[in-house]
């Protein structure tokens, strides 16, 4: 067991101990390699690949829900069968199965796809290697950590098995309806501890490696701004997630041992008084939901940022325009983003005073947002663009964020948030935010970062494929509830039909449903890709992309340990086109010629 | 019932109340505004994208161009929000928050799964006891038939009367989990949040038949948690009071019909001759 000796040495404990093995004669068992490992880069895959599946599960829930929005009422073709009597009766979607498939769809996308894959997956590959470390600073921790994740994400989804179902109080779970829901939300609260539990033992991991592990001469104006996002993204998990998990015991006591935290007195359910201690609070609990949910949109948005940063200045061969401000915005944009979550709670009967205070923080928080993204465009100016696949998706990225972004504007606002709160507007704004921004962002980071994890290309035909079908589809899926949001249709309906301004809008919803699904076909090119290129992708060096930062001084893939010789870092991040240079990029561990 | 009145396609539908105008403008506004920075986003991104697409003979430059004119539209962005948060958005909601007048036709409101009770203090304008121990299917807002003032309470399910061109308060609550009280055409939305009891006011402008939605997911029956909203004329109003006003014989049990709350149906109205009439 020397490889355990030199782990627990701690001091240096990633520099010698991985170093060794990585020389060393013996070979771990198939078991500590790719199972249980310690290894950054294996638990990156681990978490990406579990995270790609997540995501998966969640979009089949959504095209499922997109039937009954489509065609209300009628049967399922094909699929239906495949349903029991208590989801899908002759094919028919039951309301409470759609308010479990809305439930989790949110769940899904949020805890167990877009988190896990841009923190869980790319920073744990990546950041390592851009800082120039042999590994993060705890492994072990790291290890706990995704085997904390892993049955969280698979307790959750068993949830469905449970009588009554899964969790149907949606994503927020807001109580009394949570605490009298079937039994599936008891599962939730417990999944979800899990989960939290994993993004701390995670969070800390990061803070520490980033703090500690950088290479000689990687001062904190020299880190990618890839490393900046995660960095602040792991402060946000750390500080924001801790009043969920107490929130998320809290339910279970109420659903377990009879108290009343969420539970005020006098309720009366079903006709029948309920027989509950009471005296609770019912909105304390979305205060602390949403304590965690608002920084968490940013924990959703920073990575992909950093994602994009990185793949623009690669692709326009330039440096980032204004990385300093760049950097300041984000960290900024992290404090911020604590002192703004009660914007989601305008309609719960807030004083004027306290909603001015948040509409305000509302309002300053979209400028370091404006500012990066101005950042990102003007480092289009003056570049020498290549137009490759996880380029074009960066490209859309902006676009796609600024709407995400602006249509954020009218929801700050308490007067027009009056009208457009808890409406398909909502829905259609922060979908723009996380679908074709964050998720188009980690697509760009998975098609960047493919041949560094496994030492060949995807193809750029399936890549472009993927591109531009999933560009005009999604654009088709999210558009339109802007408008269905502005005729007044509120969220989470069964059936929309019922109410005549949204008969109004109904014929939008087959619109968003076909899209749904050609989007899905167009996911098609990107799992051939994915799979097929691990065998017969072009092999490249270790710097295919012909980048500045660290992780592309490591061989492709990464041996145990990353590096060949240890790392020293000379000069900025993004030292692309440098005048008097022989070529148009000068990284960060070249040594001066 | 008669048709809901109005047209709805695929922008704001048509606007009765008071406030709404302010509402409606900030809306235009805004989104004048996000088509503006949105388009102008859009010319410069495109023609980088041209302008600056790698070919033969073409290098990127090293040097940051110098813009002042980002900071200057930076400016201009934040002096535009502050307008629009304390020029636009902050007066209207403190109008809408604001003390309603005195003269104001005033009801109360209890959500529940999945139907919506309205309570009016009928002529005498005070509103009758209640108590959540006296709730049960004939008397669904827990009405204490021993107190005087609550012998002319009307009761409706799934129905509401509001009066033209008079400031209407609506104070709020549910008996079991979070509804939100929702009518688009009013312009008015105001979680219902059993264990407080919040005012919501409003004038309509326009008489009809609209339609309330409950926006706030509450369990199966959610999606068709809806109530007939119906603005009348005094002299409608006068009628509708005076119809459904409880005789003196029947102050005992002032409601009847069957309602079932805990079915996802919608119930049926407590209040006799309205029963037939209400949602589908």
């Amino acid at each position: 067991m020397s490889t355990q000796a030199t782990h627990t040495n701690g001091h240096g404990a990633g520099q010698g101990g991985h170093g060794d093995h990585a020389h060393g004669g013996h070979e771990l068992p198939f078991w500590r390699k790719y199972i249980f490992s310690v290894d950054h880069k294996i638990i990156g895959v681990q978490y990406a690949v579990s995270a790609l599946v997540f995501l998966f599960v969640g979009f089949t829930l959504m095209m499922l829900m997109r039937w009954q929005l489509a065609y209300p009422g009628q049967p399922l073709p094909l699929f239906g069968r495949f349903f029991s009597d208590a989801t899908m009766p002759g094919g028919v979607m039951q309301p409470e199965f759609y308010n479990q498939l809305g439930a989790m769809h949110g769940t899904i996308m949020v805890f167990l796809g877009v988190v896990p894959l841009a923190v869980g997956g790319f920073g744990n590959y990546v950041m390592p290697l851009q800082i120039g470390a042999p590994d993060m600073a705890f492994p072990r921790l790291n290890m706990a950590s995704y085997w904390v994740f892993l049955p969280g994400g698979v307790l959750m989804l068993c949830s469905f098995l449970m009588p009554g179902g899964a969790a149907q109080s949606g994503w927020t779970s807001y109580p009394p309806l949570s605490d009298l829901a079937t039994s599936g939300q008891t599962v939730w609260l417990l999944a979800m501890v899990l989960l939290i539990t994993s993004s701390l033992l995670g969070s800390i991991n990061f803070i520490v490696t980033i703090i500690q592990l950088r290479a000689k001469g990687l001062s904190f104006w020299r880190l990618p701004f890839f490393v900046h996002a995660q960095f602040v993204t792991a402060f946000l998990l750390l500080l924001a997630f801790p009043p969920l998990e107490a929130a998320s015991v809290m339910q279970l006591m109420d659903r377990l041992a009879g108290t009343s935290f969420f539970l005020p007195s006098g309720l009366v359910v079903s006709g029948e008084p309920l027989k509950v201690a009471g005296e609770g609070s019912p909105l304390l609990w979305q205060h602390l939901f949403w304590f965690l949910a608002h920084p968490e949109v940013y924990v959703l948005i920073l990575p992909a940022m950093g994602i994009i940063a990185e793949v623009i200045a690669n692709n326009t061969r330039k440096p980032l325009w204004g990385y300093r401000l760049l950097v300041s915005s984000v960290i900024f944009l992290g404090f911020m983003s604590f002192v703004v979550w009660a914007h989601h709670m305008f309609m719960t009967g807030m004083g004027t005073a306290m909603s001015t205070f948040f509409q305000t923080t509302t309002m300053i928080i979209s400028v370091p947002s404006i500012i990066i993204l101005t950042c990102l465009l003007m480092s289009l100016y003056g570049a020498a663009i290549r137009f490759t696949t996880p380029m074009l998706f960066a490209l859309a990225f902006l676009p796609m964020f600024a709407i995400g972004g602006l249509t954020g504007l009218p929801l700050g606002l308490t007067a027009s948030d009056i009208y457009l709160h808890d409406t398909f507007y909502v829905i259609g704004h922060f979908h723009y935010v996380v679908a074709p921004g964050t998720l188009f962002g980690l697509f760009a980071g998975i098609y960047y970062w493919y041949p560094k994890v496994t030492g060949r290309q995807m193809n750029s035909a399936l890549g472009k494929l993927h591109f531009w079908g999933s560009f005009v589809a999604i654009n088709g899926v999210f558009m339109p509830m802007f408008f269905q949001g502005m005729a007044g249709l509120s969220r989470r309906l069964y059936d929309p039909t019922v109410y005549a301004h949204g008969r109004g809008v109904q014929p939008l919803n087959v619109l968003i449903s076909w899209s749904v699904w050609i989007l899905a076909a167009f996911q098609l090119p990107f799992i051939v890709n994915f799979f097929m290129s691990l065998r017969t992708g072009e092999k490249v060096a270790e710097n295919p992309w012909h980048a500045t930062t660290l992780e592309w001084a490591a061989p492709s893939p990464p041996p145990h340990g990353n590096f060949l010789k240890e790392p020293v870092v000379y000069r900025d991040p993004y030292e692309y086109s440098v005048p008097g240079q022989p070529e148009d990029f000068h990284p960060q561990f070249a040594a001066e010629a | 019932m008669d048709q809901i009145t109005g047209s709805y396609g695929y922008w704001l539908p048509m606007d009765i109340s008071a406030h709404g105008a302010a509402i409606d403008r900030l809306m235009a506004i805004l989104h004048w505004f996000m088509l503006l920075l949105f388009v102008g986003w859009g010319i410069f991104y495109v023609y980088c994208l041209v302008k600056f697409r790698a070919r033969a003979g073409h290098v990127a430059s090293y040097a940051p161009v110098k813009a002042i004119f980002t900071k200057y539209i930076e400016v201009a962005v934040v002096v535009v929000e502050v307008f629009l948060l304390f020029g636009l958005s902050t007066p209207v909601w403190f109008k809408y928050k604001g003390e309603p007048e005195v003269n104001s036709q005033r009801m109360r409101l209890v959500a529940e799964q999945f139907a919506w009770d309205f309570h009016y203090p009928g002529k005498d304008g005070k509103f009758g006891r209640t108590d959540a121990s006296l709730i049960s299917s004939e008397n669904p807002v827990g009405l204490d038939l021993e107190d005087p003032a609550a012998k002319d309470d009307i009761v409706s399910v799934n129905q509401m009367h509001i009066l033209l061109n008079k400031p209407t308060v609506v104070e709020i609550t549910a008996k079991d989990v979070i509804h939100s009280f929702n009518i688009p055409v009013l312009r008015v939305k105001q979680d219902a949040i059993p264990g407080q009891r919040v005012p919501v006011s409003f004038e309509a402008n326009q008489t009809g038949h609209f339609e309330l939605a409950c926006a706030q997911l509450c369990g199966l029956g959610h999606f068709k948690m809806r109530a007939d909203v119906l603005v009348d004329s005094p002299a409608d109003y006068a009628k509708w009071e005076s119809e459904n006003a409880p005789a003196p014989a029947e102050a005992a049990a002032p409601a009847a019909g069957n309602k079932q709350p805990a079915t996802p149906e919608p119930p049926k109205a407590p209040v006799k001759g309205q029963a037939e009439k209400t949602a589908p």
